[in-house]
């Protein structure tokens, strides 16, 4: 019966032409660079490209069995957790607390916005010029006050810098989306366990929090991405990777090495590791976690 | 109706009018990656060279930073879409050198412009790095420094040193650190810019101790390195311990030290001739001398080696394109303009007869800082030790060796772990870049 009421278009290409500029937006953007670094990566050329010689999973070998590798996935991992964690955290903070505001609501909300407007460079950037030991306001403050203050030198000073940066210009994105999630809750819910005696914080756990889990889970999935891709220029610009190797993520290093050092067949077969880790990531976000989520 | 007629084959007539003239004439394109006050120098050259002559026009277009104009030019030589000249920083010389496909060594270009090339007229030291082993000029040196010693007069006062007698050696710039941060006179005594071309690759020539096999790399790819060595190891093992107590400040891999220097934190600094600008821009009471040297090193000082930049020239362009290469090159070459280049932007001269017009002006005695790197690359004739260094992949084994000095200043390890490591990974890269 259903089958027979839907609608269907006589035209049998209209539908693909409607298509087309998004399936040419998808090829051009995404599975023509993603297909030339999969050829990169089983290859081993000059960086000219005079030479270049099939070496099948060579370059995987390598990489994978490369300590420098290892040490960045696991900078990458603490990270992204860190990032996340602090950028979702905040946001939720302040969303809630927004939520409250009578007065002002607005001009409140807009400020919150304003640094994702930021480009991740310039962001970075804001943050040198703030921290960095040779000019920075703040780091002179610091120094002043006695504490040894060098993210040039110290590798967990530069990974708490880069993680304040990135997290910082994630809180907008995710507050606006807290905020939108806090305005479909239902205020009969909160009034109903109000009027039980249930105080706030309980409030908040127990009916607040597992309502806006849809829209945590959607944030989790974005920020990881944002975490694992969108940082590199934030990296580029405050830590450059270091000191040593202390903020060398998988992304940075894939830049390192295919434009730095001119590596081009590591750098590819780096590329489609990550690629399929964020696959996998995400993957598994949707099968695991988006079983406990309930939507409204 | 009929004024719309004429203005339309007016407009037609310019179109065909302007697309003959620019038939006639060659375009060349120079890609580079000078800003500010030396992109304008990009910009006068190429256009008093096109005001020169009719027959070629050079076209120069800003690509960003070096490595970045570096992987511009890499790009598009694979789409076969590459420049005429492309400007290449001096740790990607190697890079270049080991493209011989993809590029037309410049002394071939030079003759093809008629004039029969002269390689005794430029600057040994500088020729001899931008060379092919068997002497053939690959590429044109065109903004070219070395490193100097630059120090804060008012602070050397203050702390009761000799304001007109810069340290000399090391032990005398460590001693003058000291003296510096425990007067009072500044927070830190001594910074410097790039550790890997000032404190190693310089290091090594200026005290001609070897920095790796194969003449550094100059006489062949296959290089090992040698900078663990006990000069380089004592060497390190002294930053790192000045570094503990602040005496010596870290700013950063490449040039990120100057503000220490500029805002009177320190009170002595490293960094490359070409950086003497700045210096005179922020009106500091400030003084100059040569790179200090080690005194245990028994031919030092040797001489320093050219940093900076040189210009490329790619293969598979016509004969009249490099023809107007050629020209423009020869322009470049002029003493003339050479002296100019010089005085104005600081960079070392490329040809002889500038340097002795310059010094005949009496420039060098109203600017003494200018001639010190001059000095100092043709003090002695250069050693194996002191040629520079050449690496088919040098920027990736300075990254290796920023990494460990970084490790080493933090504390976590010392000048000897750091510069064996530093050994071990570089050799294993310069392997891999050599395809073995």
């Amino acid at each position: 019966m259903a089958s027979s009421t839907r609608v269907t278009f006589p035209n049998k290409f209209l539908p693909y032409l409607l298509l087309a500029p998004q399936v040419a937006i998808t090829i051009v953007f995404f599975y023509w660079p993603a297909s030339q670094a999969i050829r990169q990566s089983v290859l081993r050329e000059d960086p000219f490209g005079l030479s270049s010689k099939f070496v099948g999973l060579g370059n995987f070998k390598r990489v994978l069995s490369d300590p420098n590798y290892l040490n960045s996935l696991q900078v990458t991992v603490v990270f992204s957790i860190a990032t996340a964690l602090i950028a979702m955290g905040f946001a939720l903070l302040f969303a809630v607390m927004a939520d409250k505001v009578v007065r002002g609501k607005g001009i409140y909300r807009t400020l919150m916005i304003w640094p994702y407007a930021v480009a991740p460079a310039i962001a970075g950037m804001l943050w040198l010029f703030l921290f960095n030991p040779s000019m920075g306001t703040f780091a002179y403050m610091i120094r002043s006050a006695g504490y040894n203050w060098d993210p040039l030198l110290n590798g967990d000073q530069a990974m708490v810098l880069v993680v304040a940066a990135a997290a910082w210009k994630q809180i907008s994105y995710n507050f606006l989306f807290f905020v939108a999630g806090l305005q479909s809750i239902p205020k009969s819910l909160i009034e109903a366990a109000a009027i039980d005696g249930a105080g706030e914080t309980k409030r908040f756990w127990t009916i607040v929090f597992p309502l806006l889990a849809p829209t945590t889970f959607f944030l989790l999935v974005v920020n990881t991405v944002y975490a694992f891709f969108d940082t590199f220029g934030i990296i580029h610009s405050v830590t450059g990777g270091g000191p040593g190797k202390a903020t060398e993520t998988l992304v940075y290093k894939v830049y390192n090495d295919g434009f730095v050092n001119l590596i081009l067949g590591d750098s590819a077969a780096q590329s489609v590791i990550l690629m399929v880790i964020v696959i996998g990531l995400t993957a598994i976000q949707f099968r695991y976690v988006e079983r406990k989520v309930h939507y409204g | 109706m009929t004024f719309r007629g004429t203005s339309l084959s007016l407009a037609f007539g310019f179109i065909l009018a302007s697309s003959t003239s620019s038939f006639a004439v060659t375009e060349i394109s120079w890609w580079h990656a000078m800003t500010g006050a030396n992109n304008e120098v990009v910009e006068t050259l190429s256009k008093e060279f096109n005001e020169s002559q009719s027959d070629y026009k050079v076209v120069p277009v800003f690509k960003g930073t070096y490595p970045e104009t570096l992987n511009a030019g890499i790009a598009a030589f694979r789409a076969k879409q590459a420049p005429h000249i492309m400007q290449v920083f001096d740790a990607g010389t190697g890079v270049m050198m080991g493209a011989e496909g993809a590029i037309k060594p410049v002394a071939d270009i030079l003759s093809m412009g008629g004039s029969k090339f002269d390689k005794s007229l430029y600057l040994p030291g500088i020729v001899a790095y931008y060379s092919k082993p068997d002497g053939t000029m690959l590429s044109f040196p065109y903004n070219s420094s070395s490193p100097i010693l630059y120090y804060n007069k008012d602070i050397f006062k203050k702390a009761g040193l000799d304001e007109n007698n810069p340290p000399k050696t090391w032990p005398e710039v460590w001693d003058a650190a000291k003296k510096i941060k425990t007067s009072g006179a500044a927070k830190c005594g001594y910074t410097s810019t790039w550790l890997t071309w000032i404190h190693t690759e310089n290091f090594a020539a200026w005290n001609n101790v070897s920095y790796g096999t194969n003449e550094n790399g100059i006489a062949g790819t296959d290089v090992e390195l040698k900078i663990n060595a006990p000069l380089f190891v004592k060497h390190f093992q002294e930053l790192a311990d000045l570094a503990k107590d602040g005496t010596f400040r870290y700013g950063g891999r490449t040039s990120e030290a100057k503000p220490l220097f500029l805002s009177g934190e320190c009170g002595i600094f490293t960094e490359s001739s070409g950086g003497l600008g700045d210096v005179v821009k922020s009106g500091m009471n400030y003084g100059t001398g040569q790179l200090p040297y080690d005194p245990e090193a028994k031919d030092a000082p040797q001489n320093t080696t050219p940093g900076g930049a040189s210009l490329w020239v790619f293969a598979g362009k016509s004969d009249a394109e490099y023809k107007g290469v050629a020209a423009f090159f020869t322009f470049l070459s002029r003493t003339d303009i050479q002296a100019r280049l010089h005085q104005v932007s600081g960079y070392l001269p490329v040809t002889l007869a500038a340097y002795e017009e310059t010094k005949k002006s009496g420039f060098y005695d109203k600017n003494p800082a200018r001639e010190i790197p001059i000095k100092q690359m043709m003090g002695k004739a250069p050693t194996e030790n002191s040629k520079g260094v050449r690496l088919p992949n040098l920027p990736q084994v300075r990254d290796i060796e920023n990494e460990e000095y970084e490790n080493m200043l933090s504390g976590k390890q010392t000048a000897q772990q750091a510069l064996d490591n530093a050994v071990k990974r570089g050799n294993a890269a310069i392997k891999q870049a050599n395809g073995q």
